[in-house]
């Protein structure tokens, strides 16, 4: 069976007073129906952008779709017409953005701004968007949903807001779900409450989520697939526990070894990435980490490694390094 | 707060703002001259003013003077006026519709002008077009209202002989202190209008609507203008309860038979109980026009109303 989402060698970039921004450059992926995956990487790592732009959802300009495919569904996204894509946003494929104080309107009935899709989409009257309303506020776990609906952002917390914006987004049942942050602006307690939540969704209805973040311990504990991004690129990809237990990018390594670990007596120091974010500005030349991986050879800064499967590890991880980290980890361990 | 509650307390603020402006108006008044010399022919001797003195009460001590008007005015009753020996209020009111013909007038098509213009610069960012609308905004505002009238008037009734010069009663009357008013207003407008619309553009519900697959008219309407609206309908709102309390230097450019110019013709004839029905009508109705404001801004932003 075709993927859900094919990504293919998409290169997004922003026309700025200061120069091009590369925001994404080459990325190429699959997506499966019904798979989890979690896009990690700081901010600027072309994360969200990559996902937006998928959609028509960025300002164009300044930004611009250099190449690239995007197959959904059977269908090249990237030559939709303007009609066409507003058919498509929020119906078969949803979103949830971050930071929920801000996303919803302020002078706008919840009832409203979850029935806009509904009523859009299927041409719902008010009173079945209402009662549709009322099922959805019910689902995403929103207690005295018939008030409650009637009720405007600023009645409700932070994380019901977060639970009214996933309402929002698998209003219409979307075959693709992009969440874009949607916990960071949470406290931890209910972050944990809405990974909780959509974990249950998941088992309920079954879509494909693509859930961006630049938090690790969200992907460990929601997605099936994770992909690391840096500086618009994919730098490694696989099933999250490979992943996880056997990075091969030394940016993955780095992220996972920057975590704190609990459970273990003592006070270990945490690790810090050295160097700052890459500028994006320049031509997109060689490794994207390189100025920042301790193990970065010459050829890492003048030429792009290709994204391919990591020597002896799990069907679908994948990696993009000149570099062995694996050997080079191994050296480290015999000099200390 | 309760409705009833939130009524009543604004309705002392008024009150209490009215006595105020009236107190201020009535001593500042006094200290400008004496009335009965300009009210008596030149060279009336002294036994004549000191006569229509005590006719108007001018003799007595002014803190009973201040006492005696305060206490009618309580009941309504603001003097009579010493020019046309008839109730002051009345003299005032009379130059109401005049005043609000204009006004209206003025803000009518400075809202629509200025409306259209400030959607067209902020959905054409970056373009001509935005450029022309905000360099004429611009203009619009910075020009001063008396000049541009007299240059109008120039123009359109001594030159070319279309328009009257001043004067009121029919539409022709109206276009220029209309038309000179509503400039100001609609620049005013345009310019709020356009940076708001652009402010609320940048906002994450914006996106969230645009996610969702609305249609653009829809995430304009509903998402971007219902919000960008909020402070454009308090200006308008200060707007015409400027306007509604007389342009004053309009209204005496055009001979406009307003409230701003008896009230102008009222100081300068020191007419003591006209400035101040002038003065308590107009506090009063920008007093209410406030209250209206407030009360529109609880229907158009929920986080108000509610709180």
């Amino acid at each position: 069976m075709a993927p859900l989402l094919e990504v293919r060698n998409l290169t997004v970039a922003f026309d700025t007073p200061s120069g091009t921004v590369h925001a994404v450059n080459d990325v190429s992926y699959i997506l499966e129906e019904g798979e989890t995956l979690g896009i990690v990487g700081e901010s600027g790592s072309g994360k969200s952008v990559h996902a937006l732009s998928m959609v028509g959802l960025i300002a164009t300009p300044p930004g611009r779709i250099v190449s690239g495919q995007v197959i959904f569904n059977g269908r090249d996204l990237l030559t939709l017409s303007q009609r066409e894509l507003f058919d498509l946003r929020g119906k078969e494929i949803g979103f949830v953005f971050q930071d929920p104080m801000t996303s919803l309107n302020p002078v706008l009935t919840i009832e409203r701004q979850i029935a806009e899709p509904l009523r859009r989409h299927f041409g719902m009257s008010k009173s079945q968007a209402r009662a549709q309303v009322i099922e959805l506020l019910e689902l995403v776990g929103i207690p005295d949903a018939a008030r409650r609906a009637r009720q405007y952002p600023h009645e409700f917390s932070g994380g019901m807001r977060q639970r009214v914006m996933i309402a929002i987004g698998i209003s219409c049942n979307p075959k693709l779900l992009i969440a874009d942050e949607a916990t960071t602006a949470l406290d931890v307690t209910v972050q944990a409450q809405i990974l909780d939540l959509v974990r249950e969704l998941k088992r309920k209805i079954g879509t494909t989520v693509i859930w961006i973040t630049h938090d690790m311990g969200v992907v460990a504990g929601l997605a099936d697939t994770v992909q690391v991004m840096y500086g618009g690129r994919i730098m490694e990809r696989g099933p999250v526990r490979s992943v996880f237990h056997d990075p091969r990018s030394a940016y993955t390594w780095g992220l996972l070894k920057s975590l704190p670990h609990g459970g273990r007596r003592g006070i270990n120091r945490l690790y810090q990435i050295p160097g700052n974010p890459p500028d994006l500005t320049k031509e997109p030349v060689g490794d994207p980490f390189a100025p920042r991986n301790p193990f970065a050879t010459e050829r890492c800064k003048l030429e792009t490694p290709p994204l391919v499967d990591a020597a002896d590890s799990t069907p679908g991880h994948r990696v993009a390094a000149w570099y062995d980290l694996r050997a080079e980890l191994a050296r480290m361990e015999a000099q200390a | 707060m309760p409705m009833n509650r939130y009524l009543a307390v604004k309705l002392g603020e008024a009150l209490l703002a009215i006595w105020g402006v009236v107190t201020i108006v009535f001593f500042v008044s006094r200290v400008l001259g004496d009335p009965a010399v300009l009210l008596l022919p030149v060279g009336a001797d002294q036994q004549e003013i000191d006569a229509l003195r005590i006719t108007l009460g001018l003799d007595r001590p002014i803190l009973e003077q201040y006492a005696l008007s305060m206490v009618a005015m309580l009941r309504g009753d603001f003097g009579v006026s010493f020019q046309h020996t008839r109730p002051a209020m009345d003299v005032v009111l009379e130059r109401m519709p005049a005043t609000i013909e204009l006004a209206g007038a003025a803000l009518l098509f400075g809202t629509l002008i200025g409306g259209a213009a400030g959607a067209v610069a902020a959905l054409k960012r970056g373009t001509i077009s935005e450029f022309v609308v905000m360099i004429a905004a611009l203009l619009g505002q910075a020009t001063p209202v008396f000049w541009l009238g007299i240059m109008l008037i120039l123009v359109f009734s001594v030159d070319l002989g279309w328009l009257p010069t001043g004067g009121s009663g029919t539409i022709a009357h109206l276009v220029l202190p209309g038309l000179t008013l509503a400039v100001f207003v609609s620049a005013s407008i345009a310019r709020l209008l356009r940076s708001s619309l652009l402010d609320i553009m940048r906002e994450d519900y914006v996106r969230t609507a645009r996610a969702k697959g609305l249609m653009p008219r829809t995430v304009f309407f509903w998402h971007i203008a219902r919000n960008a609206l909020i402070p454009v309908v308090t200006m308008i709102g200060i707007i015409a309860g400027e306007l509604l309390g007389g342009s004053v230097v309009i209204e005496t450019v055009f001979a406009w038979p307003g409230v701003g110019r008896i009230i102008m013709q009222a100081i300068q004839a020191q007419d003591f109980p006209v400035i101040q029905a002038g003065v308590a009508l107009v506090a009063a109705i920008f007093i209410l026009i406030n209250l209206l404001v407030d009360l529109l801004y609880g229907v158009l932003d929920p986080r108000i109303s509610r709180q």
